[in-house]
């Protein structure tokens, strides 16, 4: 249906080419309504992700950003610390606002939020803090400056002010650079931290070699299998496949707690080796990096397995067939004419296993060592044990991100909808 | 000559791929199998040879009001977050599979991307926007937060099971005078039923399987199974424990027994048995 | 397909219902009390609170957490405070008076407060045990075994693995006192990067030796085990390891690191008063000399000291033989430099697993 298409000059259907305009119109129109009830139909969940999935998680990356408790404990001592200029140090009347606003901080229970926040700058800041607010609050203040110099010796170092201004300010780019283990020194640049401070940058690129190890490995364990199980006659893959889907719905928790009862130095696997006299001390094969390796590959083996099933089941042998009849060699033609076509496969595998590798939690945290963490529990402990939140967002910040990459890239090549289960 | 070299070869890979099969396979199901007759050990250690049998564990896991609780938990959040994962999802499949969805290529990866996102950023997400409205240790939260980490599962299955779907029978039917409620009722509903009860039983699942997610949402009174399995293998590992994982592998099994049951149905198309 | 439908139908009923029947168990008044759970919270039940019910007729309910101050931060900022008394560590009590988590005390609720042991009252919690980190062995398998700190950093006169708890917290204190430092000057050391130093330097020594745990209930399974020859642990596992499972452990109190768990009244707790009256009954020597009985965890009340038969008290953190060479945590220390110390910790554990 298309309007240009130019009328016959002489027709009896001619009022028709008026006619297609307006159906045209009409046909856009009619679309336009498939479409919104189409969307309509989708917005209820949409909506509650947006809710209780988007909003959530972009306020947690936006934290990454921002500097609340600070100014909203000390907004008068915060505003009048912009405007100073780090030569000296700052006016009297900075040191009355800080007098005062440690006092009324608290009296008001907000000081010990604005310590934690200061501590996560400078150990020294938060019993600097309290301490003040402590004595001061026993004593008559005339001169704020003379006042505070007496309480704390400190409050005459210049480097005590510049981080009360950093904190200060929003948007700030401190805690996106805690999380690479760098910050602003007191010239103004960005640094590294000492090595000995150094911890995330170590654990993304541990969390990205687990994960990288963990998919290779699944992915030489499983591209035969898949072979095999793709090949098989119906009635015997169909039994070799229950051995897959069996572990791949067990609990994570359950074959977690397998392992652990496996790899254990007294567990089953070590009582068997010195049972045989094959060795006299336990392995250690739990609380390193070997059970951590153990564990995930083991849960995310059916993964990549039934991938790369479904892939190779829709590959008509004729292929292989006819390049060996054209004279290919067995091996040749599998893999210049086989591999290729379950590439696909493959690459849904393999994003699924790392991906899901990336954001892995409770397998390295329970049969994981010292120097196994990975990001995700490092995030866990910022919540949940430091409660700096602004680290956190950082960490997941780039988290997201990274895992946001992948899933692109992969939805470009593969497409997400060509994801199955079972 | 050459002929013979190859094909020996080939025979020999034909053997190491059986080989690696079979290795792979025990891998993957040995641990499972291993544990289950532990848990009938009448000692606390996790190690052959078995001292005697007896059903000891499984009186302490089954008479324990922890356990007890965890389970009346996990089956609560379990349910509810299914049940408004598998609305909210297939309706929005039921758009998405639309002639005409707009944005079609965006808003599907953004439906699908609970699945992908790290259940921890997830989780603290939600911490920490809905601590202020009291729903950190409720049931609410930790059903709000399951039933997003569902609806991907239940999206794609209904998808799934739309793209065989003819859109020409809900032609028909409205054709034929239905209105476009019936005739989603007694034309669509009872042909996708089964891919919705299958995304059910994964969203199910993945409530079912869920830790993270309730260490940082739920207190001690939201306790399910996984996070007192959890508390169990960093705390006081006992038997009991393998007990709990036993019967899980049955439940599992049993709730796979389900799913393939209900794919059966849906490759067959009409409602009959298999 | 039909009974697909009702299931869902009958599914979500009962959960309405039991969602309702959750909410309005709530109504009534009784305390809720939350606690690390465990061994702690049934030597309280039996030692205060039941009787504190039979007398008064106020009833509890009992919750437990995993420490940390999340939760507490989360409910007292959404205005919803559920909890009435709260069992806290000291970094979670001093931070939590810190951020007006907690409702101040008022001392003179608690009698006599020269009877406290120093520090075990603070502006908003006072103590309700000292507890301590020891390290045990096996006597059946070490028959002349170690006495002193230093024993547990030497592994030529005592080879074998040990076991630590996967914290900076107390290893470090005790890598210092191995290496000479008296227990007065431990943490004057720490505060210095040359002090802490020297305690990694220290804990170098045994690096490849050590067996990190990390909840308490790992301490006597990996001596049970013989996975380590001696172990870091709490005082009470295992004194509840040789009293109930009858394990032959020897604790060595040398070097013992003690420190107060808390009683706090979360900041707008609904039974606030009735919390801290609580609070005071349970902090009065008659009765808090009757937790020791249930646990050894020894009472902050000078007075209530006598009232403890020898037998518990020879096994109490406080007892004077075991009193000798005890280092007091220093709270405000690790709440200000726990973050930092602790970098370095994972940094240095790191590197232990990679060498």
């Amino acid at each position: 249906m298309n309007a240009t298409v130019p009328a016959p000059a002489v027709s009896p259907t001619a009022p028709d080419t008026l006619n297609d305009a307006e159906r045209l119109q009409a046909y856009r129109r009619v679309k336009r309504r498939e479409s919104r009830k189409a969307l309509l139909l989708a917005a209820p969940l949409l909506l509650f992700l947006l809710v209780t999935f988007i909003a959530p998680i972009g306020t947690l990356l936006l934290r990454s950003v921002q500097n609340p408790e600070v100014p909203q404990a000390m907004p008068d001592a915060t505003a009048l610390l912009q405007q100073w200029d780090e030569s000296g140090l700052p006016d009297a009347d900075v040191y009355a606002a800080m007098a005062r606003e440690l006092v009324e901080a608290s009296k008001a229970g907000e000081l010990g939020r604005v310590a934690r926040r200061m501590n996560f700058y400078n150990p020294a800041m938060r019993s600097l803090l309290l301490k003040s607010a402590r004595k001061l609050k026993r004593m008559s203040v005339e001169d704020a400056q003379l006042a505070l110099l007496e309480v704390d010796g400190r409050w005459g170092d210049k480097e005590i002010w510049r981080v009360l201004k950093r904190a200060g300010q929003s948007p700030t780019p401190d805690y996106l650079l805690n999380a690479i283990d760098r910050h602003v020194d007191q010239d103004g640049d960005v640094a590294s931290l000492p090595p000995e401070e150094s911890v995330y940058m170590a654990a993304f690129s541990r969390t990205i070699w687990i994960s990288l190890s963990v998919t290779l490995l699944c992915l030489a364990l499983a591209y035969p299998v898949a072979w095999l199980l793709a090949n098989l006659p119906e009635r015997h893959s169909r039994r070799m496949m229950l051995l897959v889907i069996v572990p791949f719905w067990t609990s994570l928790l359950v074959r977690t707690t397998a392992w652990y009862v496996l790899l254990q130095p007294n567990g089953v696997i070590n009582s068997l080796l010195t049972g045989m006299g094959m060795v006299s001390q336990p392995v250690p094969l739990i609380f390193n990096r070997t059970g951590v390796l153990i564990g995930m590959t083991h849960i995310m083996l059916p993964f990549m397995i039934l991938a790369i099933y479904s892939v190779m089941k829709g590959i008509s042998p004729v292929y292989l067939r006819a390049a060996q009849s054209l004279g290919a060699k067995p091996l040749g033609a599998f893999f210049r004419v086989y591999v290729p076509q379950t590439l696909a496969g493959v690459g849904a595998g393999c994003f699924l296993v790392f991906v899901l590798s990336l954001g892995y939690y409770i397998t390295p945290a329970l049969l994981g060592g010292a120097g196994d963490e990975m990001i995700s529990q490092l995030i866990s402990i910022q919540t949940n044990q430091q409660l700096n939140w602004g680290l956190a967002g950082a960490l997941s910040a780039y988290l997201v991100i990274f895992t946001a990459i992948f899933y692109f890239i992969f939805n470009r090549l593969v497409g997400i909808d060509r994801l199955r289960f079972g | 000559m050459k002929t013979h070299y190859w094909s020996r070869l080939e025979r020999w890979s034909a053997r190491w791929v059986r080989v690696h099969t079979a290795v792979v396979l025990f891998f993957l199901i040995a641990p499972i199998l291993i544990i289950i007759p532990l848990s009938f050990n009448t000692s606390t250690y996790f190690s052959y040879p078995m001292d005697g049998v007896s059903l000891r564990w499984y009186r302490a896991a089954l008479f324990d009001e922890q356990w007890q609780r965890a389970l009346l938990n996990s089956l609560l959040i379990g349910f509810a977050s299914t049940l408004l994962a598998t609305m909210l999802g297939t309706l929005a499949a039921l758009g998405l599979t639309r002639p005409g969805f707009p944005l079609r290529g965006l808003i599907m990866p953004l439906l699908i991307s609970p699945m992908i996102i790290p259940i921890v950023v997830v989780a603290a997400g939600f911490y920490y926007i809905f601590a202020p409205f009291g729903l950190v240790d409720s049931y609410a939260g930790v059903i709000l937060a399951h039933t997003v980490l569902g609806t991907p599962f239940v999206v794609i299955t209904v998808c799934a099971g739309l793209q065989s779907f003819d859109h020409s029978l809900t032609r028909a039917a409205s054709g034929l005078g239905a209105r476009p409620w019936e005739s989603f009722r007694r034309v669509t509903l009872p042909l996708i039923t089964p891919s919705v009860a299958t995304g059910a039983v994964f969203a199910f699942a993945t409530s079912f399987d869920e830790v993270i997610v309730v260490l940082f949402i739920g207190g001690a009174e939201q306790r399910t199974v996984p996070r007192q399995m959890w508390s169990g293998i960093r705390d006081q590992i006992d038997p009991s424990i393998l007990a709990v994982a036993t019967l899980l592998i049955l439940f599992v099994l049993a709730l796979y027994g389900c799913v393939s049951w209900l794919s059966n149905r849906n490759k067959a198309g009409l409602p009959e048995e298999s | 397909m039909k009974t697909m439908r009702n299931t869902h139908l009958l599914a979500g009923a009962s959960v309405l219902a039991t969602m309702f029947a959750a909410g309005s168990l709530r109504a009534e008044t009784e305390l809720s009390v939350v606690t690390y759970g465990g061994a702690f919270e049934n030597a309280v039940q039996e030692a205060y609170f039941k009787p504190y019910t039979e007398a008064n007729g106020t009833e509890f309910n009992f919750e437990s957490y995993d420490g940390g101050l999340a939760k507490l931060a989360a409910m007292v900022q959404a205005n919803n405070t559920t909890w009435d008394i709260i069992d806290l560590e000291s970094n979670d009590a001093v931070a939590g008076c810190d951020e007006g988590l907690l409702e101040p005390l008022d001392e003179s609720i608690l009698g006599d407060t020269a009877d406290f042991i120093p520090g075990a009252i603070s502006d908003c919690a006072v103590a309700s045990m000292i507890w301590s980190t020891v390290f045990a062995y096996d006597k059946e398998k070490l028959a002349d075994g170690p006495t002193s700190i230093s024993d547990f950093f030497d592994t030529a006169k005592f080879p074998g693995k040990r076991g630590l708890r996967k914290s900076p917290k107390g290893t470090l204190e005790w890598a210092l006192l191995a290496d000479g430092v008296s227990k007065d000057e431990v943490y004057e050391v720490l505060s210095s990067k040359e002090g802490v130093d020297r305690a990694f330097a220290k804990l170098d020594t045994i690096k490849k030796d050590i067996t990190w745990w990390e909840s308490g209930a790992q301490a006597p399974q990996l001596l049970a085990d013989g996975a380590v020859v001696m172990t870091q642990a709490y005082n009470g596992r295992i004194h509840d390891a040789v009293k109930n499972d009858g394990s032959p452990f020897v604790t060595v109190w040398d070097g013992q690191i003690y420190d107060f768990e808390w009683w706090g009244v979360p900041a707008g707790a609904p039974n606030a008063d009735e919390a801290f009256e609580l609070i005071a009954y349970a902090s009065s020597p008659e009765v808090v000399a009757r937790l020791s009985k249930y646990i050894s965890y020894a009472p902050p009340r000078k007075s209530a000291l006598p009232l403890i038969d020898d037998e518990i008290l020879s096994d109490l953190p406080t007892a004077e033989a075991n009193f000798n060479n005890a280092v007091q945590i220093d709270v405000d220390f690790w709440v200000d430099n726990f973050d930092v110390i602790n970098k370095r910790f994972q940094v240095w554990l790191a590197q232990a697993a990679n060498s």
